[in-house]
């Protein structure tokens, strides 16, 4: 009997996400994937899924699922207030629900996107071998909505017994490397780049964080023929207001890149909404 | 070769040209240097993407002394694309190019493309001619929706919107063939360095 979960309301946007489609990019398709994937395998581990299992990416909060068969869930990702049938459990730990049982996932006090992971997984069918949604191309599942029964799929043999879950996520300036095209802007906007503290516009989405700032000036207007394109890389387009690419990028580009973000920075830019500031360092040589 | 970095998990290998291009992507794939997850043509530009940092310290290293070889794809069979030529900027392109619908018609199918990187959206592909010269403008503003299918020319280009999206190329016709389809194997219909041809319906 296949277990269910059942969506009875959304927030801003509840995606079907995991580890994303590699492997397919010269074929224009964007490897997609979790916003915060620190996030979304943490969430498994603490249910003891495979960390490539699908959850649910959940867009500011407002979520309220049941569990039609009961199971085990545990969030991660943004501060945000969790209850199981009227009850606060939180983030970082799992918990048992009942057949029935209704879980909440309220609006961050921090952060943007949260991840529920359920035991088993949201099972629902793979394309080009991921459940993710693609919000560029339309690949993978619709978004949810209030209605949607997914099916999950069996629960793994035992859940980690875990008494407390750190996850700290780097604060401060966010560390970038240099780009393929740094010196298509300025040597002032390079500077500005790194002096200037962004702001996180209303029009960010999974395709990239759109900046507001000082405007960067190009040092050459020629065409560039299009180009990879990763996420974390960090865009300058005729308007002069960078943009950092997110999971659902495109995989090529004919604007310069001037920066590219680090590995272990990439999990923040899932966390950055409308209004948040952030500011830029070169990290250092390896 | 240039070496461009892009990120702790990729690197940008910028070639001649795009004969250039599709020797360096065939020359990659036939190694098969361990980690590679993609290998991303572009217009000038080789992008590789590997699995973890350490992948790509290996990666750099082998490029240098990477083993020639033949693009598999160059020697397969074309893809036969069926085009009515119908599109609304047929007369424009014509135009442009300085010629007769009719001739552009003939240009188009008479022309042997070779599909040279793939785009902006799953199953999208750049085609570059062997043939004849190209060179169209795009449009001034982009069209809100372009229909999918529709057959295009741009710059130097041509190519095939495989679902409707904005655009500001030229569109010349309309194809059924699918670009993308998630249950084929391969998904994508025209894959890079592979050859295409167009044939007119009535």
């Amino acid at each position: 009997m296949t277990r269910r979960l059942t969506i009875m309301a959304v927030g801003p946007q509840v995606l079907v996400q995991d580890l994303g489609r590699p492997g397919h990019r010269a074929v224009g398709v964007s490897p997609s994937g979790a916003a915060d994937l620190g996030a979304h395998r943490l969430a498994n581990r603490l249910v003891g899924n495979p960390e490539s299992l699908a959850g649910l990416e959940v867009l500011a909060g407002g979520l309220t699922v049941r569990l039609d068969d009961g199971g085990v869930i545990a969030v991660a990702g943004a501060d945000v207030p969790v209850e199981v049938d009227g009850r606060s459990v939180g983030r970082h730990r799992a918990t048992h629900v009942r057949v029935g049982g209704v879980v909440t996932i309220g609006r961050p006090r921090s952060g943007l996107r949260s991840t529920l992971a359920v035991a088993g997984g949201i099972d629902v069918a793979p394309v080009l071998g991921s459940r993710s949604t693609d919000v560029l191309s339309g690949l993978g599942p619709d978004a949810l909505a209030a209605g949607d029964v997914l099916p999950l799929g069996d629960p793994p043999a035992g859940v980690p017994d875990v008494d407390v879950v750190v996850r700290p996520l780097p604060g401060g300036a966010v560390l970038i490397g240099h780009g393929p095209r740094g010196d298509w802007i300025t040597s002032d906007a390079q500077q500005e780049l790194l002096r200037s503290a962004w702001t996180v516009t209303s029009t960010s989405n999974r395709v990239g964080v759109r900046l507001q700032g000082p405007v960067l000036a190009r040092a050459r207007t020629d065409e560039l023929p299009s180009e990879g394109i990763v996420r974390g890389a960090i865009q300058v387009p005729p308007d002069g207001q960078p943009v950092v690419f997110l999971a659902d990028h495109p995989v090529t580009g004919g604007y310069p890149i001037v920066g590219v973000v680090v590995d272990q920075h990439l999990d923040r830019l899932g966390q950055l909404g409308p209004g948040d500031r952030l500011r830029f360092r070169r990290a250092t040589q390896r | 070769m240039r070496l461009l970095p892009l990120g702790d998990r990729a690197i940008i290998v910028e070639v001649a040209d795009l004969d250039a291009v599709h020797r360096l992507a065939a020359d990659v794939q036939t190694a098969s240097p361990p980690g590679i997850v993609d290998v991303v043509p572009g217009a000038r530009t080789v992008t590789l993407h590997v699995a973890t940092a350490e992948d790509l310290d290996v990666v750099r290293r082998r490029l240098a002394g990477l083993p020639r070889t033949e693009p598999a794809t160059a020697t397969a069979a074309p893809v036969r694309i069926d085009v009515h030529y119908d599109g609304p900027d047929l007369a424009a392109a014509a135009a442009a190019l300085d010629i007769s619908i009719d001739t552009l018609v003939e240009r188009h199918t008479d022309e042997a493309w070779r599909v040279a990187f793939g785009g902006f959206a799953p199953g999208f592909a750049y085609l570059s001619p062997t043939t004849h010269e190209w060179s169209v403008p795009r449009l001034p503003a982009p069209r809100p929706s372009v229909p999918a299918g529709s057959v295009a020319l741009a710059d130097t280009w041509s190519g095939i919107y495989p679902q409707a999206s904005p655009g500001g190329w030229l569109l010349i016709g309309r194809t059924d063939a699918r670009l993308f389809d998630v249950d084929r194997d391969p998904p994508a219909l025209l894959r890079p360095g592979g050859a295409v041809c167009f044939r007119s319906l009535p």
